[in-house]
């Protein structure tokens, strides 16, 4: 790969500039595009530094649930990327309580590591951002 | 802060979501279907005059006029804005959540 991989990049040296952006994930996946999207601006982000925070609530708790096969649908499986977040230094990934349980998930079901919050924990932390992002 | 809902709470979790994460104080705007939510005449009104007096809420005039309705038609509390007033409040309220 001949791109430049800031993964790859062992300066670790926090960007003093990064703006704070928070991703308001809050659809199901593979009925529209916007979780996929949503996905991709995230990577964006984690690459040029940002300090990127993930919220995943209402349906788009649906997008991080373990064993998804996009391949069922002819679709491109987008699911295996959330794990690559970290390697962006893209680690506060947040699911709202209430979400997650009135669709009779739990923690073990999701494909990365999260912390679960409450909305009103979501709603403090929307509060300090520079940039809000959804769909 | 500023919460932008533009759908009908009778269509979909907008609104829902909306309260369930924002702060008491931080403003509200609705705008397109979503002024249906700020309607005296729904069964969603009783939680539209809370809200109101719990948050700063505004709705487009021009999406109320649309609709057939007037500044009378909606609870008390609600700020209506034209397209102006609507870019003010965007510049003078920090981050911005659309909820759709």
């Amino acid at each position: 790969m001949s791109e430049y991989d800031p993964a790859l990049d062992e300066d670790d040296d926090v960007n003093e500039d990064a703006q704070k952006f928070m991703f308001v994930n809050r659809k199901a996946p593979y009925g529209s595009i916007h979780m996929h999207e949503l996905q991709e601006m995230m990577l964006i982000c984690g690459a040029y530094e940002q300090d990127v925070t993930a919220v995943f609530m209402d349906d788009g708790v649906y997008a991080i649930k373990k064993g998804q096969q996009g391949a069922a649908l002819n679709m491109k499986h987008f699911s295996p990327t959330y794990r690559a977040l970290d390697g962006y230094d893209i680690e506060k990934l947040y699911v709202e309580k209430e979400s997650m349980e009135a669709r009779g998930l739990t923690p073990d079901d999701f494909l990365v590591d999260i912390e679960i919050k409450t909305a009103a924990e979501i709603g403090a932390l929307m509060e300090e951002q520079d940039v809000i992002l959804t769909a | 802060m500023l919460h932008m809902v533009n759908k009908s709470p009778f269509q979909a979790n907008a609104l829902e979501s909306c309260l369930k994460v924002a702060k008491k104080g931080s403003a509200i705007l609705f705008l397109e279907n979503g002024v249906i939510g700020v309607l005296s005449s729904t069964s969603f009104a009783d939680k539209a005059k809370e809200l109101a007096a719990d948050y700063k809420v505004y709705a487009v005039g021009p999406d109320l006029q649309a609709r057939g309705f007037d500044e009378t038609a909606v609870v008390d509390g609600v700020t209506l804005v034209d397209y102006a007033g609507f870019v003010d409040i965007v510049a003078q309220n920090g981050p911005v959540q659309s909820w759709f």
